[in-house]
């Protein structure tokens, strides 16, 4: 099992790597999208996995129970990056619509210097 | 120990408290703004005036906050002799600048601001002179280098303003950063960063092979500071500054910082041949070079500069003599000069306010037009030249004495010389300033007729000028002071007398030279002048902004070759270098044998495994098509929330599956907006290098989960499992952890998540207004949209279940205390069922029947969970303590009631609040793109529609 997690964290990983490093907002917060569910798991992973253990304390004498802790941090952390996710978007849309385009990159025909010369002319 | 040491943290906080005031007070008027920027000084000096006695008596005042003592760090304040002398120069003239100010400033100068700058360069000044901690001082010292920076460059609008502040700026920070590099190896040699321990230990410190890079570096911290040569140029330029300014920064607080550190450090590094030729001859070379220049200034406040920087050098020069009765002069001639500095200083910005300049060669004749001035104008310039019954006469001649018996090089004729050579062209540059304006017969081009100012104007330098005569007069009154200061300096019990008649000795037949060649060298001052400005000499700015364009072109270069614009050039070199990094450590960490064996891998979840695999293949193959990406998107998302609850976290599947819904319907809206597919412009070979770096990152990553899943690891997370039931009341661990044991934490991130909501907000209006706003009125409608924008179908669908879909957050937020389940979850859950409406039946349909503002819920979530924290206190315990029972209540069941679950609440408002208010902002935009607003549910009524189709067909 914990080669099962450990092969989809870095799937995960590799697959928002190089969606992160492409040249265009939207495939990037697919990426950092990615990025979000590799960092989730892991950080979940570092409880170590245990089946059939959930840490709800049971009425009916000893049980084992997974560590919580990383839950916990974990179950914020997906919120959270509910939370960036959102304001990327909301920032790359208006990026999008104020230069109507969507590259991220501010080299060559995208350098500041031609945007103006572009309004300018 | 009760003598009042426990005030000292309080003189020190006084000014940065009172800083906050005069730039609020503005508005009741100057008057008001003024009396309370005088307030926290005079405060601070009733408080220095209690602690006075016991110092003059020689005992050191200690104060102590501890802060990071592991790190040598705290909060520690002495007052001893020295201290005493300067905090109280810092205030008194401080006082007096306040009083100046008021009447110098125009209306158009924002004085709220001028005085907040100044009560803050003031507190920073009174934290040198009285830190214990040098690691302290080193702050305040770089906070004198900001203030002042503030300060000089008050007048925005003027181009010298700005260049001469940067130029302080850029030369004083610079010898900070030298001083803390000093700094830091005095308190390695000693072991302990307080200044009273240093200053004991001065052996240990002199025979160090540490000692000569301490000293350089110290005195390089010195000398920027003090404008030393050859980093006196700063100063002249920083006149740019309005007069009040200049008269508190160069008279007795910013300059003098680097003297007083000199004297400070004086026990410890001065008496070696290395402290005695540095010093001297860097004040020896400061105090004539800046004589000469001043003699040539024809600005009056430049003349006043070059004197201020010829008399630093004097005083430089006295304590790198090394003796005790040099220290004595210098502390003496510390005093005297600021007395007369900071007249001539305030004189000078009387002669510019009234005449409306400063050119010494457009002026003259004043005494007629403006007595006042004259007077105060005259005798202080006549004790600036050192003479006789003014009290600059009485510490020229202790250092002329002291210059008298010093030899450099075992040639007894140099120092004096040259000490007479600098009491002369100072004589002269004095005389200069009396003659040249205001005597002379009366002019009638003067560019604004003078006369004098209104006694609060003059009220600062007419006080000073009494002090010039009064110790002139009876020079034993300063005594007491004087004696203080210098045991502070030396650390010795001495007994100076202070006289005004010392016989006939070498310094007085010096001072006679001196005042007669001064005399003569007026007279002449017509053909030198010319000659002065026929020489060619290097020209510091010159220099200095070459020097300076030069650095700043370099790491334009660097800056721009690495930061050239292109993120994605950015994150390959960020996470390749990460990858690089985690790869040295794991090969160079060492690691355990594995403790734990593999779990058996059951066949689901090597389908869902298979699933996610090829899932997220998908997504990176077909990124270019977006609208595809994102329903991939959502199968990786559903597949890592069956993981979560095969592997036993089932509060983490349900807040992943509702996060995950919520997060496609927000990507889908902004998909509407954006173009639908991705060009595809990176090429074959880039393609590779990314691909390349993202199979190394996945496996490095890969490769660290699993070497921690192997392993065993102790936890706190014991003491959570234990303590769950009993002390927070609930079975459900990681809900009992998220609202009571890390409650402060949920706390700060439910803020950020109203943060966020509320940007999205704010960033969404700001775009409507701008030209986004006009694009999007001018979109063209899509020819693809459906005719059907809302289906009968799915209208009467959600509306059956939003009742369902509530009760079931309902029940969710209720059973998370002992269940899975919570606020984070049931607040995703009400958002899905209110998106849903939106989505069937129309953003104004629902709107309209939407009454409280999700700001308002964002704000009450926050309120109602901070406010459950606090109510901890009312019972005495810690911010966010929780408290449970039990209620009984018939017929239901026993049930438990924690102020957790109120807590919880808060947490529920705020995430439904942030999450509504981010999708309707998006819905706000499609609004603004012409999208017509629908006041029925759904788009016509059926039964119309086929009464339509009908007539169609007719």
């Amino acid at each position: 099992m914990e080669i099962v997690v450990a092969s989809s964290v870095g799937v995960l990983t590799a697959g928002g790597v190089y969606l992160i490093l492409r040249l265009r907002a939207f495939p990037v917060i697919l990426g950092l999208a990615l990025l979000s569910y590799a960092v989730n798991v892991f950080l979940f992973a570092t409880g170590r996995l245990a089946i059939n253990a959930p840490p709800v304390l049971s009425k009916y004498g000893d049980a084992t129970y997974t560590d919580p802790l990383p839950q916990a941090l974990v179950l914020t952390a997906i919120v959270i990056s509910f939370g960036m996710t959102a304001v990327l978007v909301m920032i790359a849309l208006g990026a999008y619509l104020e230069a109507d385009h969507d590259r991220i990159d501010m080299t060559g025909p995208n350098a500041p210097d031609t945007d103006k010369k572009e309004t300018g002319a | 120990m009760n003598d009042g040491s426990n005030l000292l943290p309080l003189i020190a906080s006084l000014p940065f408290i009172g800083a906050l005031v005069p730039g609020l007070m503005i508005r009741a008027g100057r008057n008001a703004c003024a009396t309370f920027t005088a307030v926290p000084t005079v405060l601070a000096l009733v408080c220095l005036g209690l602690l006075a006695p016991a110092v003059l008596r020689g005992e050191t005042l200690q104060a102590e906050i501890a802060w990071l003592p592991q790190l040598g760090l705290s909060v520690s304040f002495f007052l001893d002799g020295l201290g005493l002398l300067f905090a109280g120069m810092i205030l008194g003239v401080g006082l007096l600048i306040t009083l100046y100010a008021r009447f110098y400033l125009s209306g158009d100068d924002p004085m709220g601001q001028f005085y907040t700058y100044l009560l803050l360069f003031q507190g920073a000044m009174l934290g040198i002179v009285i830190s214990d901690n040098i690691l302290l001082l080193l702050i305040f010292w770089e906070l004198t280098s900001l203030s002042s920076f503030l300060l000089i460059g008050y007048w925005k609008h003027l181009p010298e303003g700005r260049q001469g502040a940067r130029m302080a700026l850029a030369v004083t920070g610079a010898g900070g950063l030298a001083m803390i590099g000093g700094m830091l190896i005095l308190g390695n040699i000693v072991g302990s960063y307080n200044l009273t321990d240093i200053l004991s230990q001065g052996d240990a410190i002199r025979a160090s092979e540490w000692y000569m890079p301490a000293l350089i570096l110290i005195l390089i911290g010195a000398f920027t500071k003090s404008a030393q040569f050859p980093f006196h140029f700063w100063l002249p330029h920083a006149m740019a500054a309005p007069t009040p300014v200049s008269a508190y920064l160069h008279s007795a607080t910013m300059v003098k910082a680097g003297v007083f550190l000199m004297a400070r450090m004086w026990p410890v590094l001065a008496g070696t041949d290395a402290w005695f030729y540095i010093v001297s001859i860097t004040g020896m070379i400061t105090m004539v070079l800046g004589a000469l220049i001043a003699l040539f200034k024809d600005d009056l406040k430049a003349l006043l500069a070059f004197s201020t920087v010829s008399h630093l050098g004097l005083l430089t020069m006295l304590l790198g003599f090394g003796t005790k009765t040099a220290a004595i002069a210098a502390v003496f001639h510390i005093i005297n000069h600021l007395t007369f500095k900071a007249a001539l200083f305030m004189t000078a910005g009387i002669v510019d306010h009234e005449t409306h300049t400063r050119d010494i060669k457009r002026l003259g004749g004043l005494r007629h037009l403006m007595p006042i001035t004259a007077l105060i104008g005259t005798v202080a310039a006549l004790s600036m030249a050192g003479i006789p019954l003014f009290n600059g006469f009485l510490s020229k001649e202790m250092m002329l004495e002291e210059a008298a018996h010093t030899e450099w090089f075992r040639n007894p004729w140099i120092v004096p010389a040259l000490a007479t050579l600098g009491a002369l062209l100072s004589v002269a540059y004095s005389l200069r300033f009396i003659f040249h304006v205001f005597a002379g017969p009366v002019r009638d081009d003067y560019p604004h007729k003078p006369h004098d100012p209104p006694f609060g104007m003059w009220a600062s330098p007419a006080l000073l000028v009494v002090l010039v005569v009064l110790i002139g007069l009876l020079p034993h009154l300063a005594e007491p002071v004087v004696t203080m200061a210098a045991n502070a300096v030396t650390g010795q019990d001495l007994h100076p007398h202070l006289k005004i008649w010392h016989g006939v000795t070498p310094a007085l037949f010096m001072s006679i030279a001196a005042v007669a060649g001064g005399a003569i060298l007026l007279a002449m001052h017509r053909p030198l002048d010319r000659l002065w400005l026929t020489t060619p000499r290097p020209e510091a700015k010159t220099i200095f902004d070459a020097l300076y364009g030069a650095l700043a072109g370099l790491s334009r270069a660097a800056t721009d070759g690495l930061h050239n614009g292109a993120i994605s050039r950015y994150l390959a070199i960020f996470v390749s270098a990460t990858v690089v990094l985690g790869y040295f450590a794991f090969t160079s960490g060492t690691m355990t044998p594995p403790t734990r064996e593999l779990l058996p891998i059951p066949l689901v979840a090597a389908v869902g495994w298979l699933l996610l695999i090829v899932a997220t293949a998908l997504v990176v193959i077909n990124h270019r098509n977006r609208f595809r990406a994102l329903i991939l998107i959502g199968i990786i998302g559903l597949m890592v929330s069956s993981g979560f609850v095969y592997l036993s976290a089932p509060d983490l599947a349900l807040t992943q599956i509702s996060v995950e819904t919520v997060t496609i319907m927000l990507l889908l809206l902004a998909l509407y907006f954006m173009p639908k597919s991705t060009p595809n412009e990176s090429g074959a070979s880039l393609r590779l290098r990314d691909g390349i770096i993202a199979v190394a990152a996945g496996a490095a990553v890969a490769a660290l989960a699993m070497a921690f899943m192997m392993r065993d690891l102790s936890s706190i997370s014991g003491f959570h499992l234990a303590n769950s039931y009993t002390g927070g009341g609930g079975t459900n661990v990681v809900n009992v952890i998220l609202v009571d044991f890390r409650g402060y934490d949920t706390y700060g991130e439910i803020i950020v998540l109203g943060i966020a909501g509320l940007t999205i907000f704010a960033l969404m209006e700001a775009l409507l207004r701008g030209p986004a706003g006009s694009r999007l009125k001018a979109r063209p409608v899509p020819p693809d949209r459906s005719r059907d924008r809302h289906p009968l179908m799915m209208v009467v669908a959600t509306r059956a279940m939003l009742p369902i879909a509530v009760m079931v957050g309902i029940y969710i937020f209720l059973r998370g205390h002992n269940q899975p389940g919570g606020g984070f979850v049931a607040g995703l859950v009400i958002s899905i069922a209110l998106l849903m409406q939106y989505m069937a039946s129309g953003f104004a349909w629902t709107q309209s029947r939407q009454r409280i503002e999700y700001h308002s819920m964002i704000g009450w979530g926050v309120v109602i969970a901070g406010l459950t924290g606090a109510g901890a206190w009312l019972a005495g315990k810690p911010f966010l303590t929780s408290a449970y029972g039990y209620i009984h209540w018939p017929p239901i069941e026993e049930f438990e009631w924690a102020t957790a679950m109120s807590f919880d609440l808060g947490v529920f408002l705020t995430v439904l609040g942030a999450v509504m208010l981010m999708l309707y902002s998006l819905s706000r935009i499609a609004r603004y793109a012409g999208e017509t607003v629908n006041i029925e549910p759904m788009d016509y009524d059926p039964s119309l529609r086929v009464a339509d189709s009908k007539q169609e067909e007719e």
